[in-house]
């Protein structure tokens, strides 16, 4: 069995000698030209001119790219065409690149660049959510989803509160910056190597800007070193502008970012707005949730309606509200253009259901945890169905919950214990002490797998068998650390019966398999596994008539692919080696080569009701985070995580583990540290590894256990595995509900607003807030001035 | 000097001596290892942060000995490994695996494996030291693992550490040397020297009067990494024996300027608490292996971590200039914005922190920063309270960085200290004051409100940890 091993990645003995080549290591071609930007130094200006003659007289500039050299289309819009390339008269953000210098080295460009002279006009930029709500500044129609009658539910609710929630963004710092290097064939065709988890979309993209067919454009992509949805869109600009200067010149070009380049230049995580009614019972059962979500949608639209989309299909996390309403925007931003992250905007939806839960028990002064449960989907029909109308069927929540709550864990003090237990120990150690106070929280997270847009939810595969009985393998998805190319491999050698060293597996590239979705939404196994699959039965059928000719069989039925070897199950001792199999089929004239196909079946949605069954399946985790916070200075320390987490029947368990840890450690990044800094005229403050922090060891606590579901292959699924990139992203909400706790341990406060992320500062602010309430403890309490309504 | 001007020098690179001749010695040794075809190391920063870039030297350890240490190559330049041996990723299996290579295979320690050659370097230069820890390895980052596939691999190779008396890296320690030579280079119209006695330092620096001075390289690295600084003659103190002594005695200890923290913080481990536990908390273990004292003084940031404690332990700055030597308090140092008292041509030669008679002696620092493992501060803090056997108060240093434009004590709260008695009341007394102390700014790590009560929320703590704690015996450690 290849599949459901613990196999190390496929590359890992070439990452850890240095030897595997990522698109900026490859043998750089004679001529090569590096670009470097020229970088808008005001939020929103009009360009009123631009002079570039001074760039030409710093040695080693071979040429300077502005709008006019741009023989297509001169814009990189995705969805719509809103996204200028090069700027002509208006630049939208603070570091936009408005021209690109082309020189002999980089150093000549960047020297060059620093010769252009653009003069502007400044204008007034929109530089917060809430300007840009006050200035009615948004991209694209209002989105509605609703279920039943909030506005009435709401009046008729035993309590109501409203709030209102704020996350900050997130760079996705891959370690590798974006780079893209194209390299023209003098015959008008480019072959263009990209860090891109979508060259299918980044050869549409060179395509348009270059003026000619897609099929004069070849992207390849060797391997990512980190994506997270980052180099979904972001990678098509920057190989655009390595195309034009091919094209210009004629010569080989490279655009490699520096990280701060990278930081200004490239979109990240939407920020967050949400505002909400909320209306429940004496029991925190929640009968009405009114909500407005607004994302940070930067200056163009980028991707930003499905992950607006995908937030508002997330807004009920695991819960069944029957009475919803959630209303999103995207407000339009002199920012910088905000995009595909991980969770695609089903972090921001959950970050904002779980602070209301636990506003609404700590209101109801009920244990978090227990209001959560009872808000639970479960049952059939109506109760385990969500606002867009999908129900969940095989809700796995109530049995992982419980397993994640009966863990009996060995924490940092050296205690085994469940969580009831450590919720006890916790009080204990908070009566005791003044000054620190820790706090425990278990969060759960549902995650719909599937692109919400049905037509992505296809992939192809090809495969090619030598003679010599060696194979390579090609699929529409991407490597970018996931392990994708490893899981694929597995699927192939346990379609085909043979050891895994047969297989070279190919970088991605367009001319091997054609109008490929990009590798997102968790979706990269799922579906090119069925179509690797399906390629591979394809070749199995046809060696199955050489094979069975070879034995002197009269069908091809019940013969088995093995360990290298074709035999029949009822006669195993009369078996021909995969090898000879495939020479006689050379012999035979047999196609030893064969494409794959993949559509996920029964999904579909609704855009003008709301509705439908945009998701394949639901994806489940349970998280338990512990915490200690410092009261005199905000810092806290995560004690301890224990997960239990549903990867089906995994592929490959030492992956699936390594996608649940670096997802959550990503998210607590997210929640608790990474923070963007915009000053006052919306230049990024946090432009590298030195201001904007992102999680290292020492944030990552001794006492970290991960565990599968067991017994839990999802049907209709790729041998019965399920879909990892993402989902756990969203188990580190328990580190911030955790570190609500603790705050909350400073007083007996009904409610702990936070921003996000959590930093020492906002930490110590709100303890200062809890510690205040609390000595005026004879105010009334959020519970008095609730709305009774009936 | 002694040596003549060269037009080319030699690095060791994996075993194999390579000549480099009329190249920048600024050119940063990340730079410079990619453009030669060696692209096992990646750049993630430029910036020292990401450790993507590391590679171990052969340097001297705090035992005199020739260690591998780990160190950030973008934030080298090129000068400073003239003569001396670098160990790439690519250099360090040869016909199989390294054990901490064959345990990251194993663990799943690599996913996009971008991080992986740096992780791979400050692993198998702990693997030598025989401290695989977390510490080894803080100053890498990767961002798809969440380090815990990584911290097993790290715990496998402990676990299983072989007998490595026939391993080639570990012989070669044996018999290699870390004793830095001289270097006086002249190409691409720039100069390096590395000359190894301080007389030479003054001389040059009289020659040169705009020449940059390098000691570790960890703050000047960003300058060079960035292009925002274009040097063109450059000075190591790397190798100056006066400044690389270290004395340890009854009265008094004497840090050489050019004595790089790591030794500092394994050989005075244990003397001054607040110094131990700054030294801590200070940027990551590969840039203390290069980071000395003497830049952290002379960069002056307001930001500097060690001036604080320094500050709080009355350190005094020796000096030395060809027209003369001087000594000055530390707290006479620091002038304005990055602003000092140093005059042109004129070295840090050593901080000298002399110890206190006290026996009922109180010290510890803090620092707190967005991230609690290599950040920047937002406020760093060190105090000192020496009570007599009533509990009174003697002598009270409160020195803080982040909340002026150059590190400072809060002379005038010191002052209220005195006499007092050392308990809760006194702390609330001169809390509102410690709060208006200083008028910090806001920027993008934290806003001033937050920095003013942090000014008073931590000697607060301090008072908590240490108000009712046994009185510590004062270490006498010679
Ligand atoms: C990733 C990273 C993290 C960091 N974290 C911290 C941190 O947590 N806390 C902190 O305080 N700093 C931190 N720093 C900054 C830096 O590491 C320290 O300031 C360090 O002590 C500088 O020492 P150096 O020997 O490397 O100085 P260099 O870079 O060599 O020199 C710095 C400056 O001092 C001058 N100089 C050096 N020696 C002398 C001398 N003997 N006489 C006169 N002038 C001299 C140089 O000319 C130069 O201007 C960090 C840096 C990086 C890259
Ligand atoms: S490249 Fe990031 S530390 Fe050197
Ligand atoms: S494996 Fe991708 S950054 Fe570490």
């Amino acid at each position: 069995m290849s599949v459901g091993k613990r196999k190390s990645h496929e590359s890992a003995e070439a990452h850890v000698s240095g030897t595997a080549i990522y698109t900026d290591d490859q043998r750089l071609p004679s001529g090569m030209l590096s670009l470097f930007p020229v970088l808008a130094p005001h939020a929103k200006a009009r360009i009123t001119k631009i002079d570039v003659s001074a760039a030409y007289e710093v040695e080693g500039v071979v040429t300077v790219l502005t709008a006019d050299d741009v023989p297509g289309e001169n814009n990189t819009g995705v969805i719509v065409h809103d996204e200028i390339l090069l700027a002509t008269d208006e630049v939208s953000y603070w570091g936009q690149a408005v021209i690109w210098v082309a020189g002999e080295t980089e150093e000549a460009a960047r020297l060059g660049a620093e010769k252009v002279i653009v003069t502007y006009e400044t204008l007034d930029p929109i530089l917060s959510i809430k300007d840009a709500i006050v200035a009615q500044s948004f991209h694209h129609s209002p989105q509605v989803v609703r279920r039943g009658d909030p506005q009435t539910a709401l009046q008729s609710a035993d309590f109501c509160l409203d709030g209102e929630v704020e996350m900050n963004g997130q760079d996705h710092f891959y370690l590798e910056t974006q780079t893209s290097w194209v390299i023209p064939d003098g015959e008008g065709h480019y072959q263009v190597y990209s860090s891109t988890q979508h060259p299918t979309e980044t050869q549409i993209i060179v395509a348009r800007v270059l003026g000619i067919a897609s099929n004069q454009v070849v992207v390849t992509c060797l391997r990512m070193g980190g994506g997270f949805g980052g180099k979904e869109s972001q990678a098509n600009p920057f190989a655009s502008v390595a195309a034009i200067a091919a094209h210009k010149t004629g010569r080989p070009a490279r655009v490699k970012l520096r990280r701060h380049h990278d930081m200004i230049l490239t979109g990240k995580r939407h920020g967050y707005l949400g505002q909400y009614h909320v209306g429940f019972t004496a029991d925190g059962l929640i009968t009405a949730l009114d909500v407005d979500l607004y994302a940070d949608g930067g200056w163009s639209l980028d991707l930003s309606p499905p992950v607006l989309l995908r937030a508002m299909l997330h807004v009920d996390n695991t819960y069944y509200i029957p009475h919803l309403e959630v209303r999103g925007r995207i407000a339009k931003l002199n920012r910088v253009s905000n995009t595909a992250f991980r969770g695609f905007g089903g972090p921001q939806g959950m970050v904002v259901i779980e602070d209301i839960l636990d506003r609404v028990a700590r209101t109801l002064n009920l244990p978090p945890d227990v209001v959560r449960e009872r808000n639970f989907y479960h049952g059939t029909g109506e109760t385990n169905t969500t606002h867009y109308g999908q129900e969940l069927y095989d809700n796995r929540l109530a049995r992982i919950w419980h397993e994640a709550k009966a863990l009996r864990s060995s924490s940092p003090s050296g205690v085994v214990a469940n969580f009831a237990e450590r919720q006890v120990a916790i009080a204990q150690f908070n009566q005791a002490n003044l000054h620190k106070k820790r706090g425990i929280a278990i969060t759960p997270v549902k995650f719909g797998i599937s692109f919400n847009k049905t037509q992505y939810n296809q992939a192809g595969a090809l495969i090619l068998v030598y003679a010599d009985g060696s194979i390579q393998l090609n699929h529409g998805g991407t490597e970018m650390g996931q392990g994708l190319h490893t899981k694929m491999l597995q699927v192939a050698a346990q379609t085909l019966g043979v050891s895994l060293d047969r297989f070279r597996i190919m970088p991605t590239s367009t001319d091997k398999v054609p109008n490929t979705s990009a590798t997102a939404a968790s979706s990269g196994s799922d579906l090119n596994g069925q179509a690797v699959k399906n390629a591979c039965e394809t070749i199995q059928s046809r060696l199955a008539t050489v094979a069975v000719r070879m034995m002197t069989l009269d069908t091809p039925e019940d013969l088995v692919f093995a360990n290298d070897w074709i035999y029949c199950r009822s006669y195993p001792q009369n078996r021909v080696l995969f090898a000879d199999v495939v020479k006689q089929a050379y012999s035979d004239r047999i196609s030893l080569s064969a494409t794959g196909y993949y559509r996920t079946p029964n999904i579909y949605w609704d855009e003008t009701t709301g509705k439908g069954r945009p998701f394949y399946y639901f994806a489940y985790g349970v998280a338990v985070s512990e915490v200690e916070v410092d009261g005199f200075t905000g810092t806290f320390k995560l004690r301890q995580v224990d997960i239990v987490h549903d990867a089906g029947a995994s592929l490959n368990p030492l992956i699936d583990q390594g996608q649940i840890e670096g997802g959550f450690v990503q998210g607590m990044g997210w929640l608790t540290m990474e923070e963007l800094v915009w000053d006052t005229q919306g230049r990024l403050r946090t432009d590298a590894p030195s201001t904007y922090k992102i999680p290292t060891i020492g944030e990552v606590p001794e006492h970290f256990q991960v565990h599968l579901l067991e017994r839990a292959a999802q049907d209709g699924v790729i041998y019965g595995s399920k879909a990892i990139g993402e989902p756990p992203f969203m188990l580190a909400i328990s580190v911030r509900e955790a570190i609500r706790a603790a705050i909350a341990a400073f007083g007996q406060p009904s409610h702990v607003p936070l921003t996000s992320p959590a930093t020492p500062e906002v930490i110590l602010w709100a303890i200062e807030q809890v510690r205040a309430e609390s000595f005026s403890l004879n105010t009334p309490t959020d519970l008095d001035v609730l709305v009774p309504s009936k | 000097m002694t040596s003549a001007l060269q037009n080319h020098f030699t690095i060791v690179i994996n075993g194999a001596t390579v000549r480099l001749k009329d190249v920048s010695p600024t050119m940063t040794l990340l730079h410079y290892l990619r453009q030669s075809g060696r692209i096992g190391t990646k750049e993630g920063c430029g910036d020292g942060d990401c450790g993507a870039c590391t590679v171990a030297i052969v340097a001297q350890g705090s035992d005199g000995k020739p260690h591998y240490q780990a160190m950030n190559s973008c934030l080298i330049p090129l000068g400073a490994v003239a003569g001396r041996e670098i160990v790439t990723v690519e250099g360090v299996s040869r016909d199989r695996l390294h054990p901490v290579q064959t345990a990251m295979v194993t663990t799943g320690g690599s996913q996009c494996g971008y991080c992986t050659p740096g992780f791979v370097m400050s692993l198998f230069a702990a693997y030598y030291d025989r401290a695989l820890n977390d510490a080894c390895v803080e100053g890498n980052l990767c961002r798809c693992t969440g380090y815990l596939a990584i911290r097993r691999a790290a715990q496998e190779v402990v676990e299983n550490q072989p007998d490595d008396s026939d391993d080639r890296f570990h012989q070669h320690l044996q018999t290699t040397s870390a004793d830095l030579s001289e270097i006086s280079y002249n190409g691409n119209d720039q100069w390096f020297y590395r000359p190894t006695r301080l007389q030479d330092v003054l001389t040059l620096m009289e020659q040169y009067p705009d020449a940059t001075l390098i000691a570790g390289g960890t703050d000047l690295g960003l300058e060079i990494s960035y292009h925002r600084q274009h040097c063109e003659v450059m000075i190591s103190l790397e190798a100056v024996t006066e400044l690389k002594t270290l004395e340890n005695t009854l009265e008094f200890v004497e840090i050489g300027a050019a004595v790089p923290l790591i030794h500092v913080e394994e050989t005075l481990r244990g003397v001054f608490p607040s110094l131990d536990e700054m030294l801590h908390w200070f940027a990551a273990r590969q840039i203390r292996t290069r980071a000395t004292i003497g830049g952290n003084i002379g960069t002056a940031s307001p930001i500097g971590d060690l001036p604080p404690v320094l500050l709080s332990l009355d350190a005094e700055l020796k000096l030395a200039h060809s027209m003369g030597d001087r000594t000055i308090p530390l707290s006479d140092f620091f002038k304005g914005y990055r602003q000092t008292d140093l005059q042109p041509g004129e070295v840090i030669v050593s901080v000298k922190i002399p110890k206190s008679a006290s026996t009922r002696r109180l010290s510890q620092a803090y620092k707190i920063g967005k991230r609690g493992t290599d950040d920047i501060s937002i406020v760093a803090a060190a105090f000192v309270i020496d009570l007599d056997e009533d509990d009174r108060i003697l002598h009270a240093r409160l020195a803080y960085g982040g909340v002026a434009a150059i590190p400072i004590r809060a002379i005038a709260v010191e002052q209220m200290l005195i006499g007092k008695f050392w308990n809760h009341e006194t702390i609330q007394h001169v809390k509102p004051a410690l709060k208006q102390a200083f008028t910090p700014l806001t920027d993008l790590r934290g806003s001033a409100d937050y920095r003013s009560l942090l000014v008073a929320n931590l000697f607060e703590k301090f008072f908590v940890e240490f108000g009712e704690a046994p009185i510590q015996a004062l270490e006498v450690t010679a």
